[in-house]
């Protein structure tokens, strides 16, 4: 027998011992993290505060940060709902004593905020901690996302104004958040096995039952809502959103505010890549405000000023308040002068 | 009235057919003026119509050849990644108006009004980002597997693509749907059409390694570690738990070929997790960590978002399986019918616990069902065409689907979710979908309870 042959059948026999792969290690593939690179990105904490960095900080601090970092999307009190919905608001002294935000249940919630749902501490400091700000995930330090942290408990009347937060007595506040009995795992749709078996809900119990009846199911039909004229109009004209040929057309609806047709992802190099890619979009739009001014106000306001360019260098590079109302423009330190310049030129000229 | 174009390729009846029976009767009694106009009418449809022919003769399509019979065409690798045909602009990805004010933490709805079978175009795929997309450099991206506990795996690994594509790999076909698809509606009638109602769904063939390989690749202790934590590399670092039950089946996936291609950088180009039969939220893209571990992590997407609010004021947690739905796609709201006759009318079935079974189509508003034909081979934890023939008398009409899967649920009614759920849930809405057909023809969106 060749040594060929031979070790073909060596394979086979292995083939045959396992079910599987016939391999128990993929050699070759694969090396251990280092420490190092586990702690770089391991930064989740869990509701029982498993992966907690330690650290503290003030609401003074927390203020102080807010202002600089949040408060442009999320107003100083966390109460804007310009950008996102609201952080604070909609929950009582009660709520802390009982652990149920009451507005959820009774209807006198006109929205609900962060701080009226969330039921676990531990969600919001993880996500403070892995995406904000906005436009600079993680870059901020655990002390600083103690203090924001504390900021917001203080707004929101869980904790006092000279309150420290620290990984020594977070576990104390989880025990005030308003929300913190709001939530059940009672349900069946969970994919995993049931809380009696160590995982969550009833094991995949669906919570309808409806009948594959087939003849005289019912003796009238009863609408319950149709659709409202102004929300016929609202996706722009439904024509052009279906095939010009085929069995149906779509119909002809009216609307100035077309559906926008999703812009094309050109990795492009232009000046409007280059302001979406810094950030800038998020708050401003190039024809419209958002948080801050549109860019055509921008340039209306600017155009004939002479120093106009140098000054508007200095603003995004160092940000401002009180020119376009009191919600602060942050700063941009970590742009490139030659690119803020690029911006500035572009936005004077009409950003097109 | 509805408002159709004229329907190409019919041939123009001569003048005198236009007239109806009045008005045949009104020219008899001696009144042509009218007569007179339909002429000019039909003139003018002519002139606008240059291609139209004489109906004695035929269809100017046929009897003069157009200029792509006539003429040489283009060569190959003119567009050297091939691009629709320029007629088919209507059919993109939408955002509806209102719905949020951040474009890089929003949604855009996939175009099921005109889509055929179950596979979703990659550059049709519907998209919600967290923090915005980004293109990421294959060679620079890395796959973290560790423990919550280091002692839930034998060895913290990493890997790269190039190990991660040497793997034994695995495709498959899989329907994902965002937790909050038809989350509009849940209290009345909110948006026009399909892709609004329902775009926030697609269906792709997704290529990768199953998650369970790498798991035991890493030595995991099952036994403790019974949750697991998935990760993306954006910005957002979007994290969701599920069940270690749903890896250990094999169906879980870290795949990183979608429809013959690499993934789309909207869909989580290199590589992202495939958990077929839940919530596209748990489909972490850009997929860099997954973690073991021994409890469920409350992350902000399963603890201030993607919770589902009761009429009691509790918060559904950790809801993930998308259960059994199904809706008519041709014809739906916002389109007109061109005619009375016949029509196939086709749609979309899936379900987050398995193979479709069965769907069945109303007309009549829910009164009396008939079961469709399912297109085969059907697959589990896939989007599921049906097709069933109609013709349409010109009354109105309501069309409804419902579908039941392999563990015999039946799609529900608005009126047994709410029942159950209210109408501020948000998340999960699966009920049945109807559609009006008005004598018009114009096909528009209600809700049947």
């Amino acid at each position: 027998m060749s040594r060929f042959s031979r070790s073909i059948l060596v394979l086979a026999l292995a083939g045959a011992t396992s079910a599987g792969f016939a391999f128990d290690h993929y050699k070759g593939i694969g090396r251990q993290a280092t420490p190092a690179e586990v702690k770089a990105w391991d930064i989740d904490v869990r509701p029982d505060f498993k992966g907690l960095p330690k650290g503290s900080g003030t609401v003074d601090r927390g203020q102080e940060v807010f202002e600089e970092k949040c408060a442009s999307c999320h107003g100083t009190f966390g109460e804007s709902n310009e950008v996102f919905t609201p952080l604070i608001g909609g929950t009582t002294k009660d709520d802390i004593k009982t652990g149920h935000v009451k507005g959820l249940s009774s209807g006198d919630l006109p929205q609900r905020t962060t701080f009226t749902k969330v039921a676990t501490i531990s969600t919001i400091f993880d996500y403070i901690q892995r995406a904000m700000p906005w436009t600079a995930p993680k870059s901020m330090k655990p002390d600083d996302t103690y203090a924001v942290l504390a900021y917001m408990l203080n707004l929101a009347e869980i904790v006092p104004a000279d309150f420290t937060l620290s990984d020594k007595n977070i576990a104390e506040v989880q025990k005030l958040m308003p929300n913190r009995h709001g939530m059940t795992t009672d349900h069946g749709m969970w994919p995993g096995a049931s809380a009696a078996k160590g995982g969550i809900g009833n094991g995949g119990k669906p919570d309808v039952k409806n009948t594959a009846c087939m003849k005289n199911c019912k003796t009238e039909v009863r609408i319950g809502s149709g659709l409202p004229d102004y929300a016929r109009d609202a996706h722009g004209n439904l024509f052009d959103q279906n095939r010009s040929f085929g069995p149906v057309r779509g119909i002809k609806t009216g609307g100035a505010a077309a559906a926008p047709v999703v812009a094309t992802a050109n990795a492009g190099s232009g000046p409007l890549d280059l302001a979406t890619r810094s950030g800038c979009m998020a708050c401003h739009g190039v024809n419209n405000k958002i948080v801050g001014p549109g860019y055509n106000e921008v340039q209306a306001r600017y155009k004939d000023q002479p120093d106009a360019a140098a000054r508007l260098a200095l603003k995004v590079k160092n940000g401002g308040q009180g020119v376009w109302g009191s919600v602060p423009m942050p700063p941009n330190g970590e742009m490139k002068d030659a690119d803020i310049n690029t911006l500035v030129a572009w936005i004077l000229s009409g950003a097109r | 009235m509805v408002d159709i174009v004229k329907q190409p390729g019919r041939l123009r009846r001569a003048p005198e057919n236009f007239l109806s029976e009045a008005e045949v009767k009104a020219v008899g009694e001696g009144r042509r003026d009218f007569l007179r106009k339909s002429f000019l009418t039909a003139a003018g449809a002519a002139m606008t119509a240059p291609m139209l022919a004489r109906a004695s003769e035929g269809d100017a399509n046929i009897l003069q050849n157009p200029e792509w019979t006539t003429t040489l065409g283009q060569p190959v690798a003119v567009r050297p990644y091939g691009l629709p045909s320029k007629h088919e602009s209507q059919l993109v990805r939408r955002e509806s108006p209102g719905l949020t004010r951040v474009g890089a933490a929003s949604v855009s709805f996939a175009p099921l009004q005109g889509m055929f079978g179950i596979i979703t175009p990659s550059g049709l795929h519907f998209e919600r980002h967290h923090q915005g997309w980004y293109d990421i450099d294959p060679a620079r991206h890395r796959l973290m597997i560790n423990g919550s506990e280091p002692a839930f795996v034998k060895q913290a690994k990493v890997y790269t693509m190039d190990e991660l594509m040497r793997l034994p790999s695995v495709s498959r076909i899989h329907f994902i749907e965002c937790g909050a698809n038809t989350g509009l509606e849940w209290g009345n009638v909110a948006v026009p059409t399909v892709q609004y109602t329902h775009g926030m769904l697609s269906c792709s063939e997704f290529t990768g390694v199953p998650l369970k390989l790498l798991l035991d690749d890493c030595g995991v202790d099952y036994r403790k570690a019974r949750f697991v934590l998935a990760e993306g590399a954006d910005g957002s670092s979007m994290t969701r738990t599920m069940p270690m039950e749903m890896v250990e089946s094999g169906e879980v996936l870290v795949a990183y070929g979608q429809n013959g291609e690499m993934l789309r950088p909207e869909n989580g180009y290199p590589l992202r997790l495939v958990v077929p039969g839940v919530q596209g939220v748990s489909w972490v893209k850009w997929l860099r960590r997954i973690e073991v571990g021994d409890k469920p992590y409350a992350t902000k997407d399963e603890a201030v978002h993607y919770i589902d609010l009761l009429p009691n004021g509790q918060h559904r947690q950790y809801t993930s399986v998308q259960e059994c739905k199904s809706v008519i796609t041709t014809p739906s709201g916002g389109q007109a019918l061109l005619d009375k006759g016949f029509y196939n009318v086709s749609g979309l079935a899936w379900s987050g616990r398995g193979r479709i079974k069965q769907v069945d189509v109303s007309f009549d508003g829910g009164i009396n069902w008939q079961a469709t034909r399912i297109e085969g081979p059907v697959q589990n934890k896939s989007l599921t065409r049906f097709n069933i023939g109609w013709v349409w008398d010109g009354k109105p009409a309501i069309l409804q689907s419902r579908a039941i899967d392999e563990t015999a649920y039946v799609q529900p009614t608005y009126g047994q979710l709410r029942l159950v759920r209210g109408t501020k849930s948000i998340y999960h809405n699966n009920a049945i979908q109807s559609w009006k057909v008005d004598e018009s023809g114009e096909v528009s969106n209600v809700q049947v309870l």
